[in-house]
C-alpha cells in the first residue's frame, strides 16, 4: 500500500500511509486509538475506498472496489465489530456470499467447517444460531469464514478485546499454525504484550501516518512506544491520597438478570467511598455495564440492595428508583456510559442542548431554561479544550475524542456526589485521556466517591485507590491498587482467585 | 345431518369467495416479503397495486380496441398484453422506489407513502380518463372480453362436485398466485440466494462485507417484489371485477397485504392461508344476518383491521427471535456510514 | 487472479455540513425542476402550452374571491393536520394514522351536533371542542400505548386504526342517515344552524384559518421552547439515552401521541363544525397521508408547513381546475403532486451526501 489518504468529513484518517505484508510472517499494526489503524485495513478489505492512493499486489497495482474485491485477492478481514447475521446458523454465516457450483447444500457447508475446526483446533458448532453464541465463538466463525474462502491474508482488528487470557491464547496458537501453513497475518492492536509474544514484525502508525516498520526480536517494548507516541512519555499518573474517606455507597448481594433471564451479576456486595477511586477490572461483558446501571437505576435489579449514605450517616435505598428520583433525592450519580452516543447523548442535538439533559427539568415553569445551559456548554468547551466549530454543531459530527469530553465534562457539571465511569478513555489520544484522569482526581480530591470501570490494567493500577475485580458476574476480589500488580489482577479476571481456589 | 349439510353448503359458497378475495392480498403480501427481506420497507405497495391494474387496463383498452375495429381475438395476445403492461407498470413503480431509497438512500417510509399517493392517483386518473384520453365512444371501461380470458376456469371445473368448486374454479392467475408464494416461501429459506437476500436484510453491513452486491439484491428483490404485487391488482381487475374497472373499488387492499406480511412472520407459504383467512373476513358481513339494521354490515367491515389489530399485538408481546421483522428494515445502508 | 478492474467513476460521501442556504438552494432547485416535469406532463395531456399550465393553475386555485379563500380553507385544514402529525414524528413514531384521527374527531363533532342539536351554538361549541379532541387523543394514545409498552409497529397500527374509524363512520352515517335509505347524513341543522363556526365579517372560512395559525405559532413554540418538547427530541434522537437520564419514555410517547391526536382531532372538528356541515367517510380526503409529506418536507419546521401545505394545495386546486376544464380525471392533482415529492425527496440525498469523482492520478511520481 503506498501513499493512501483517506478523509472523513473534515477528520484524516490516513495520510500518504504505506504498508508491505509478506506470506509466512505475523505483522503487527501498532497505534493509539484513532491512529488510522483500522480505517487502512478497510481499504485493504474493500469496506472504505481511499481518496487517493495505489495498492499493488505481488507487484501489480490492484483496486480494491468492494469486499468481493479482496476476497479475490485472497484478503480477508475479521473485524472488530463482528460482521455476523445473528438470526442465521453459523454454517449459513459462513456460506453467506460464497459462489460455488452447484446446488446450494448447507450440510456439505457444515462438513467443511468442521474439517477446518479439526485442522487448527477450533471448537464450533456449526448449526448454533449466532445469537446463542459467546464472543469467542462469534469470532471463530469470522475466523473461518475468512478461511473457508481460501484467504491468504488475514487481518484480524483487535481480537483480543474481547477475549480472555486462556481465549487469547487459543487464538494465538492458532495464528501461528496458520503463519505456519504459509499465510500472511495481520494484527490491529495497541497492546504492546501481543506485539512481543505473537509478531515476526511490527509497523507503528501515528495520526494516520506511517512512522516505522521494524521486526519484532529487533526492538524492545521502550522503543516501540516511543514511536508510538512520537516523544518520550512518563506513563506516571499522578494518584493523591484519598481525603477523609467515609463509605457513600453500599452494595449488599446485588443480583441482577438480563432480559434474556441470564444472570449478570451474583452476590455482588462491596463499599465505594467518598474522596477515593473504585477500580473494576475484568474482561469486558463480566457484568461491569450491569453492575454501574442497577446503581444509576437503568438496570432493575432482582434482590439485594444498593444503600446511599448522606453526609449525616443517613442512607437510602437506591433500589426499585429510577434514574430521575436517584437524581432527585440529592444523590448525583453520574455516569459515562461505554457507548457514548447511543446512550448518553444525542447525536443530532448540539452541545448546549446535550448539556440540557441532565439539567433541563430545573424551574418549575412549563418552558425550558436555554441560557445557563448554554454557559455550560461554553466552560466545558473552554475547559476540556472540545475541538468543535461552534455550540451550535450537532455532537454526531464531532470526532470520538471531543464527544467523550463533552460527555464526561456535562457529567462532571453537574457536580455529583457519586461519579460512576465507564471507560471514560476508550478512544481518546494520550493527552486527552491524561486531562480525564486530572478530571477524575480533581473529582475525587473534592471528595467525590469516583467508581472507574477500565480496560487498561496499567491505568488502573496507577489511578485507582482500591480495584475490585469482576469475573463473570461475581466480586473476584477486591485488592488495595498501590500493593498488587498486572499479574495478580489479571488472575482474578480470570477466576483464579484465592477464594475460588479455596471452595 | 341437515345442519352439516348447510355448513358444507355455506363452505362451497363462502370459500370461493374468499380464496377470490384473497389472491391480490397474496400477491401483495408476497411481493411485500420478498421487498422487507432485503430491508425495504414498501409503503407504496397500495400504490403499485393500483398501478399494476390501471396498465392492465390500459393495454386491454387499447387491444380491444382494436378488435372493436373488427381485428381477431388471438388468445395469447389477448393475456399476453395485459399481462405485460402490468409488469411493466408494476416495474416503475418498483424502480421509481428502489431508486429512491437504495440509490439515493432516502426514508423509506416518505417514499413509500409518496409512491402510494402517485400510485393510486395514476390509478384513477387513467381509470377516469381514459375513455377521454383515447377519444373513444364506450360509456365505460368494461373489458369484458379480455376478461373473459382471464377468469377462464380450469376446463373441468363445473362438471365436478363441491370439491371442484372449492379447488378447481379458480383462474390461471390465482393459481400462479399460490404457486409464486410457495416458490418464494422456498427461494428464502432453502437456496444460496435466498441465504444472501435474508443477510442484505438482517444486517448489509455483513453481506457486503461478505462480498453481496447488497444494492443489486436490494433493486433485484424491490422491483421483483413490485411486479408480484403489481400482479394482484390485474387478477383484481381482470377476474375479479370481471374486466370492470372503477376508481377507488380496489380500495384499502394493498396495506391489508402489507399487515399480512407480519401476521405470517414473513412466509409467504403461509400467506397462502392467511390471505385466504382474511379474503374471508372480507366478505363476512355478506353472510352475518343483520336483518333490517343495515348499518351493523359496516360494523362487520371492521373484522379484517381489528384482527390484524390484535395479531399485531400479539406477535409484538411474544418476541420469538424468528418471528421478528428483519434487523435492517426500514434502514437505508451506506457502506461508509461510521 | 482478475485482470485490471476499472476504477469506480465517482464514489459516494457524505456531506460534513451545508449552510441553510444552500441546502434550500438544492430544495428549491428541485421543486423548480419538479414543476418543469409537471408542466411537461400536462403538456402531453392536455395539448396546452407550459406556461399556459402555470397560467391555469394560478387561476384555478387564485381566480376569483371564492377560490381564494377556498384554497387559504384548504391549506388550512392540511396545515391543522401536518403540525398535529409532527411532535409524533419528531419523537421518530410513524403517525400515518392522521386519517382515522381526524375521521373520529368528525365523527365525534357530528354526535354532538346531531344529538344535542337543540342546544345554542353557544353552550354545544365547548362540548363539541371538548368531544372531537378527546376522541382524536384516544385514537392516537392508542397505538402509542401499545407502541411504549410492546413496540408494536406503529406505522401499521396506525393505519389499521384509519379502517376502523371509516367503517365506525360509515356505521353512523347509516344510524343517522336523513332520510332513511338516502346513506348520507346531509347538512347537519341546517335550519338552526346550531353548533356551525360563526362566519366572521362575511367570511365563513375565516375562523378555521384564525384557528390554524393560532395552532401553528403554539406548536412552533411547544416543540422549540417548552420541557415536554425538549423530551419528544431526546426521544427521538436517542431512546437510551432519554432512559439514562431519566426521561419516562413510555409517559413521553403517550403524551405526544396523545396531542398528535388531539391536533388531527381538532382538524375534525374544523371540518364539520367550520366547512362541511356534514360527516362522510371520506371527509379528511387522504390529508392523514398528505401531511406527513408536508411536514417531512419542511423538515418538521410548523412554519415552514405553511409554505410546504401551500405548495401542496395550490397544486392540487391548479390541478383539478385543469382536469375539470379538460373533462379529465380529478386525481391528476395526485400525479402532479406524486411528481414534486418524488423530485424533494431525490432532492434530500444532494444535501447529505456529495459525489466524489475520482481523479485518475499519475501512477509514481
Amino acid at each position: 500500500m503506498r501513499n493512501i489518504t483517506k478523509t472523513f468529513g473534515s477528520t484524516v484518517a490516513n495520510e500518504n500511509a504505506q504498508l508491505d505484508i509478506y506470506r509466512g510472517e505475523i505483522l503487527a499494526i501498532l497505534g493509539e486509538n484513532g491512529s488510522g489503524k483500522t480505517t487502512l485495513m478497510n481499504m485493504l478489505a474493500g469496506i472504505y475506498y481511499p481518496d487517493s492512493g495505489q495498492i499493488y499486489y505481488d507487484g501489480k497495482e490492484i483496486v480494491i472496489a468492494s469486499p468481493g474485491d479482496a476476497f479475490s485477492y485472497g484478503i480477508g478481514m475479521i473485524h472488530q465489530h463482528f460482521k455476523l447475521v445473528n438470526v442465521l446458523s453459523a454454517a449459513e454465516n459462513v456460506a453467506l456470499g460464497l459462489k460455488e457450483k452447484g446446488r446450494f447444500n448447507i450440510k456439505k457447508v457444515a462438513a467443511r467447517i468442521r474439517e477446518l475446526c479439526d485442522q487448527y483446533g477450533f471448537e464450533l458448532d456449526p448449526e448454533e444460531k449466532i445469537y446463542n453464541m459467546s464472543v469467542s465463538q462469534k469470532q471463530t466463525v469470522e475466523i473461518i469464514k475468512v478461511l473457508y474462502r481460501g484467504a491468504d491474508i488475514l487481518i484480524l482488528d483487535e481480537p483480543t478485546a474481547v477475549l480472555t487470557p486462556q481465549e487469547t491464547e487459543k487464538l494465538f496458537r492458532v495464528l501461528r499454525n496458520m503463519r505456519d501453513a504459509g499465510k500472511a497475518v495481520v494484527i490491529i492492536t495497541h497492546k504492546m504484550s501481543e506485539v512481543e509474544e505473537l509478531s515476526d514484525r511490527v509497523v507503528v502508525l501515528r495520526k494516520g501516518a506511517y512512522v516505522g516498520d521494524v521486526l519484532t526480536k529487533d526492538t524492545n517494548a521502550e522503543e516501540m512506544t516511543n514511536m508510538l507516541v512520537g516523544h518520550k512519555v512518563t506513563l506516571e499518573i499522578v494518584r493523591p491520597e484519598p481525603v477523609n474517606p467515609k463509605p457513600r455507597i453500599e452494595v449488599k448481594d446485588l443480583v441482577v438478570r438480563s432480559e434474556e433471564g441470564i444472570l449478570k451479576l451474583k452476590n455482588i456486595s462491596f463499599t465505594a467511598k467518598s474522596g477515593e477511586i473504585l477500580g473494576i477490572a475484568g474482561v469486558s461483558g463480566n457484568g461491569q455495564k450491569e453492575l454501574l446501571e442497577a446503581i444509576a437505576g437503568l438496570q432493575p435489579v432482582e434482590s439485594g440492595s444498593i444503600r446511599y449514605i448522606r453526609d449525616d450517616g443517613g442512607s437510602d435505598e437506591l433500589v426499585g428508583r429510577d434514574p430521575y428520583d436517584i437524581q432527585r433525592m440529592g444523590v448525583s450519580l453520574s455516569f459515562v456510559p461505554e457507548d457514548r452516543l447511543g446512550m448518553g447523548l444525542v447525536g443530532s442535538m448540539d452541545i448546549t442542548e446535550n448539556m440540557m439533559l441532565r439539567s433541563y427539568r430545573r424551574g418549575h415553569t412549563f418552558l425550558l431554561d436555554q441560557k445557563k445551559p448554554h454557559s455550560v456548554a461554553e466552560d466545558v468547551v473552554h475547559d476540556l479544550s472540545v475541538n468543535t466549530p461552534n455550540l451550535e454543531t450537532p455532537v454526531r459530527r464531532l470526532s470520538g475524542g471531543n464527544v467523550q469530553k463533552v460527555l464526561v465534562g456535562r457529567e462532571i457539571a453537574s457536580a455529583p456526589k457519586v461519579l460512576l465511569t465507564a471507560y471514560a478513555v476508550r478512544g481518546l489520544d494520550i493527552n486527552s485521556s491524561y486531562t480525564i484522569y486530572d478530571l477524575i482526581n480533581e473529582q475525587k480530591k473534592q471528595g467525590v466517591a469516583v467508581i472507574y470501570v477500565g480496560e487498561d490494567l496499567d491505568v488502573l493500577l496507577a489511578l485507582a485507590d482500591r480495584i475490585l475485580v469482576l469475573c463473570d458476574g461475581q466480586v473476584s476480589g477486591i485488592v488495595d491498587a498501590r500493593e498488587t500488580d498486572k499479574y495478580e489482577v489479571g488472575m482474578m479476571m480470570t477466576r483464579l482467585s484465592k477464594k475460588e481456589k479455596e471452595a | 345431518m341437515g345442519a352439516l349439510a348447510s355448513l358444507g353448503a355455506f363452505l362451497v359458497s363462502f370459500l370461493p369467495r374468499a380464496v377470490a378475495q384473497g389472491i391480490p392480498l397474496l400477491y401483495g403480501s408476497t411481493g411485500e416479503t420478498i421487498t422487507e427481506k432485503a430491508g425495504n420497507l414498501n409503503l407504496g405497495i397500495p400504490g403499485i397495486m393500483y398501478v399494476g391494474g390501471i396498465s392492465g387496463v390500459i393495454g386491454a383498452f387499447l387491444y380491444e380496441q382494436r378488435l372493436n375495429a373488427g381485428a381477431p381475438v388471438n388468445a395469447f395476445l389477448i393475456i399476453m398484453i395485459p399481462l405485460v403492461c402490468s409488469l411493466l407498470g408494476s416495474l416503475m413503480m418498483g424502480l421509481i422506489y428502489s431508486f429512491l431509497t437504495i440509490s439515493l438512500r432516502a426514508n423509506q417510509n416518505v417514499a413509500g407513502l409518496s409512491l402510494t399517493t402517485f400510485g393510486i392517483g395514476f390509478g384513477n386518473f387513467f381509470g377516469g380518463s381514459l375513455i377521454k384520453l383515447t377519444g373513444s365512444e364506450v360509456p365505460s371501461i368494461a373489458l369484458t372480453t379480455t376478461s373473459q380470458y382471464f377468469s377462464k376456469k380450469l376446463p373441468f371445473a363445473d362438471n365436478l362436485s363441491w370439491f371442484g368448486k372449492i379447488f378447481l374454479s379458480y383462474s390461471f392467475l390465482a393459481y400462479a398466485a399460490i404457486i409464486i408464494a410457495f416458490v418464494t416461501a422456498y427461494v428464502i429459506r432453502r437456496t444460496r440466494i435466498g441465504l444472501n437476500l435474508r443477510a442484505v436484510g438482517e444486517n448489509p453491513a455483513t453481506a457486503d462485507a461478505a462480498g453481496i452486491p447488497v444494492g443489486r439484491y436490494k433493486y433485484v428483490a424491490t422491483c421483483l417484489g413490485s411486479m408480484i404485487a403489481g400482479l394482484g391488482g390485474l387478477y383484481y381487475v381482470m377476474d375479479y371485477a370481471c374486466g370492470v374497472w372503477s376508481n377507488d373499488a380496489f380500495g384499502d387492499r394493498g396495506w391489508l397485504a402489507i399487515a399480512l406480511v407480519i401476521f405470517t412472520v414473513w412466509r409467504p407459504d403461509l400467506s397462502v392461508f392467511a390471505s385466504i383467512l382474511f379474503g374471508g373476513l372480507y366478505i363476512l358481513y355478506l353472510y352475518i344476518p343483520t336483518g333490517t339494521r343495515l348499518a351493523l354490515k359496516e360494523l362487520y367491515k371492521m373484522l379484517p383491521y381489528v384482527v390484524t389489530l390484535v395479531v399485531l399485538i400479539i406477535s409484538s408481546m411474544k418476541k420469538k427471535r424468528e418471528n421478528q421483522p428483519p434487523e435492517g428494515l426500514g434502514i437505508p445502508y451506506f457502506r461508509e456510514e461510521r | 487472479m482478475r485482470e485490471k478492474v476499472h476504477e469506480p467513476l465517482f464514489h459516494i460521501v457524505k456531506r460534513k455540513s451545508l449552510n441553510w442556504y444552500r441546502a434550500w438552494g438544492i430544495r428549491i432547485l428541485a421543486i423548480l425542476i419538479a414543476f418543469a416535469l409537471d408542466a411537461l406532463i400536462t403538456t402531453m395531456v392536455t395539448g396546452l402550452n407550459p406556461v399556459g399550465v402555470y397560467g391555469a393553475i394560478f387561476k384555478g386555485s387564485f381566480g376569483t374571491a371564492r377560490k381564494f379563500w377556498v384554497l387559504m380553507q384548504n391549506i388550512a385544514i392540511l396545515l391543522c393536520v401536518s403540525i398535529a402529525v409532527t411532535p409524533a414524528f419528531k419523537m421518530k413514531f410513524w403517525n400515518v394514522g392522521g386519517e382515522g384521527q381526524i375521521l373520529v374527531g368528525a365523527l365525534a363533532t357530528a354526535a354532538c351536533m346531531i344529538l344535542l342539536g337543540d342546544l345554542p351554538t353557544a353552550a354545544l361549541l365547548p362540548i363539541m371542542i371538548v368531544a372531537s379532541i378527546a376522541a382524536g387523543a384516544l385514537w392516537g394514545v392508542i397505538p402509542a400505548f401499545f407502541k411504549a409498552y410492546w413496540n408494536t409497529n406503529e406505522t401499521l397500527f396506525t393505519l389499521m386504526m384509519n379502517y376502523v374509524a371509516t367503517q365506525l363512520v360509515a356505521f353512523f352515517v347509516i344510524v343517522w342517515e336523513v332520510p332513511k335509505g338516502a346513506g348520507q347524513i346531509g347538512i347537519i341543522n341546517q335550519s338552526t344552524q346550531n353548533g356551525w363556526f360563526p362566519s366572521i365579517g362575511n367570511n365563513k372560512y375565516l375562523i378555521n384559518i384564525l384557528v390554524v395559525a393560532a395552532l401553528t405559532v403554539f406548536v412552533y413554540f411547544y416543540l422549540r421552547y417548552s420541557k415536554h418538547g425538549y423530551e419528544i427530541s431526546v426521544v427521538g434522537g436517542s431512546e437510551k439515552t432519554a432512559r439514562y437520564i431519566g426521561i419516562k419514555v413510555e409517559k413521553v410517547i403517550m403524551r405526544t401521541m396523545a396531542l398528535s391526536g388531539a391536533l388531527c382531532g381538532i382538524a375534525g372538528l374544523l371540518l364539520v363544525a367550520g366547512t362541511n356541515h356534514t360527516v362522510t367517510t371520506s371527509i379528511s380526503g387522504g390529508r392523514g397521508f398528505t401531511a406527513v409529506m408536508v411536514a417531512w418536507l419542511a423538515q418538521f419546521n410548523p412554519f415552514a408547513m405553511i409554505l410546504t401545505s401551500f405548495l401542496i394545495v395550490f397544486m392540487e386546486r391548479g390541478a383539478s381546475a385543469i382536469s375539470s376544464d379538460f373533462g379529465l380525471n380529478a386525481s391528476y392533482a395526485d400525479i402532479l403532486t406524486g411528481v414534486i415529492l418524488f423530485c424533494i425527496i431525490a432532492s434530500e440525498f444532494f444535501v447529505n451526501y456529495q459525489l466524489i469523482f475520482r481523479k485518475k492520478e499519475r501512477k509514481e511520481d
